[in-house]
């Protein structure tokens, strides 16, 4: 089995999650979802806000307990937060400003265990090499920008080698051109590492450049709407009219809708048909 | 060719000059320059005053007092009261904050112990310490235990709010990054909470310092002598009884010494080397 490419790294059935309200009730933020993350597979979970994304990869993360549903990790029940599941998160405050660069990077490593203090260093210094911060290894989190320190919050999660990596909306805070190199440069390291990622986001454009596949979610509560395969968009393909298609294509199972569905009933049966 | 030269030197020299200027004025700009500047006015302030109203009993002027120092250092013992006072003082502050440490520790894991540190903290935190030396007194005695014991009243309160209010600003980020890489219970208080609190447990032990060492002053200077050897409330209540108001300067002098050199030699330097250097503090 071990090295079988096509295994499970992470499944999740039939996953549900409710909130309770200010007035006594609950609220319903994730409805029956279910998708199946394979070794050096990308999944996006992709939807517009409100649909439970982040909410689902949370309670992977194991920070939130589902109301309902099974989540394993290769084959094991997921109960709590733990470093087989390392999270890189949106806000620039995830690096612990009283650690430097190195030591940020070295704290992954000394949480995984199993390493001699030699070996976390060689291993702290090759991570932070790949996201092109040797330079800036000893300098404190307050004096790097944006970029850099969602680099370095890569590179530390990278380094402890989790069984999947989370996501969330991790280059949303950048500016522009800052977040195209990113997205270009995390999509360099999944090729050459080949780690399995799960990464949630509401822009289009970097879901399908991102992600080897597509998890398409509705809003209020979070439904599946469809799932399909995007690994043959790379950086390459940006801009490229069968780029534009599959854009166009999300575009409209995501928001147009109530448009489309008006005249027929094509709309459903698309996402039927798209759902692998 | 040799005008070049010359004028290249010239302007060199003109740099030169520039940079000698700019050092005084970096050095008149610094803090501690601003504020020897600012002590050496006060004392020039005092000094007239004095003169101009030539009563030593009243007002002794600040050579006088400068000299009463020095006569209190070599000859009346004033080292050794200062001494003293430090030694209850440390063994006060350093319970206080023991005490402050494990109430705010089980407070941050759970909320009933929460609501009874904060409701404590509101009883506790206007009453001064030295009401309490009546009672401390009946309790314990005329003795050491007493001063220490008004001493932890007035640290643990303020320094148990400072630092609770410190841990719940942690931002929620760093909470989840510290569970996220398997964190839990005294690890992950020691390696998240505390180093991320820290800015508002450093403030809270400076705050708890200035309040014990006003304490334990005025506590010396209501209850006299305690041990074998008397503090520096003491050396100042005695001398004011025998009219030797230089020396009660002198005293004086010496308990503000003692706040300048620890806040900047203590405090300042933990800061600088700790959450000024990751810059959570400006």
């Amino acid at each position: 089995m071990a090295g079988d490419a096509s295994r499970a790294v992470l499944d999740a059935r039939g996953l549900t999650l409710d909130f309770p309200t200010a007035r006594g009730g609950t609220l319903r933020a994730v409805d029956d979802v279910s998708f199946t993350i394979r070794e050096g597979e990308r999944l996006v979970l992709l939807g517009p806000s409100g649909c439970g994304k982040s909410t689902i990869l949370k309670t992977v993360a194991g920070f939130i307990r589902p109301s309902a549903g099974a989540l394993t990790l290769r084959g094991r029940a997921v109960t709590g937060p733990g470093p087989d599941r390392l999270v890189v998160f949106q806000e620039f405050d995830q690096l612990l400003p009283w650690k430097t660069v190195r030591a940020n990077v070295a704290f992954g490593l000394k949480r995984k265990g199993g390493l001699n203090a030699a070996e976390i260093a060689e291993k702290a210094a090759v991570a932070i090499e790949r996201v092109g911060l040797t330079r800036a290894a000893d300098a404190y989190p307050h004096t790097l920008s944006g970029g850099m320190k969602q680099r370095v919050a890569i590179a530390r999660a990278l380094a402890a080698e989790p069984a999947i990596l989370l996501m969330d909306e991790p280059f949303a805070a950048l500016d522009a051109l800052t977040r195209e190199r990113l997205q270009g440069e995390l999509v360099g390291l999944a090729e050459s590492l080949g780690f399995t990622l799960l990464f949630v986001t509401h822009s289009i454009d970097e879901a399908i450049l991102v992600g080897t596949r597509l998890h398409l979610l509705s809003a209020h509560p979070g439904r599946t709407i469809a799932s399909f395969d995007v690994s043959d968009f790379g950086a390459d393909a940006w801009g490229s009219p069968e780029f534009e298609r599959i854009s166009g294509e999300v575009h409209r199972l995501l928001f147009g809708g109530e448009r489309r569905r008006a005249p027929g009933r094509g709309q459903n049966e698309r996402a039927e048909l798209a759902y692998v | 060719m040799s005008d070049l030269t010359q004028s290249w030197t010239g302007s060199a020299r003109a740099a030169d000059r520039a940079t000698i200027g700019a050092r005084v004025k970096a050095v008149a700009n610094s803090p501690f320059a601003r504020r020897l500047f600012v002590l050496a006015l006060l004392a020039l302030a005092w000094e007239i005053a004095a003169r101009v109203q030539h009563n030593p009993i009243m007002l002794p002027s600040f050579l006088e007092t400068a000299g009463a120092f020095v006569e209190g250092v070599t000859v009346d013992n004033l080292l050794g009261a200062t001494l003293a006072s430090l030694s209850v003082l440390l063994k006060g502050y350093v319970l206080a904050i023991g005490i402050a440490i494990v109430l705010v520790s089980v407070a941050v894991a759970n909320s009933f112990a929460r609501d009874v540190l904060t409701t404590l903290t509101a009883m506790f935190n206007p009453l001064p310490a030295i009401a309490l030396l009546p009672i401390a007194m009946l309790w314990f005695g005329l003795g050491e235990k007493s001063l220490i014991f008004v001493l932890v009243h007035s640290v643990i309160w303020p320094f148990a709010l400072a630092a609770l209010s410190g841990f719940e600003t942690v931002p929620e980020t760093l909470r989840l990054v510290g569970r996220n890489y398997g964190l839990k219970g005294p690890a992950y208080v020691a390696r998240i909470l505390i180093p991320a609190a820290l800015p508002a447990i450093l403030s809270g032990l400076r705050i708890g310092w200035a309040f014990a060492w006003r304490t334990l002053i005025a506590a010396e200077l209501v209850f006299g002598v305690t041990a074998r050897q008397g503090g520096l409330g003491w050396f100042i209540f005695q001398n004011r009884n025998e009219l030797y108001t230089d020396k009660v300067f002198a005293g004086l002098a010496a308990v503000i010494l003692i706040g300048l050199l620890v806040d900047a030699a203590v405090f300042r330097a933990i800061e600088a080397a700790t959450v000024r250097r990751w810059g959570t503090q400006r």
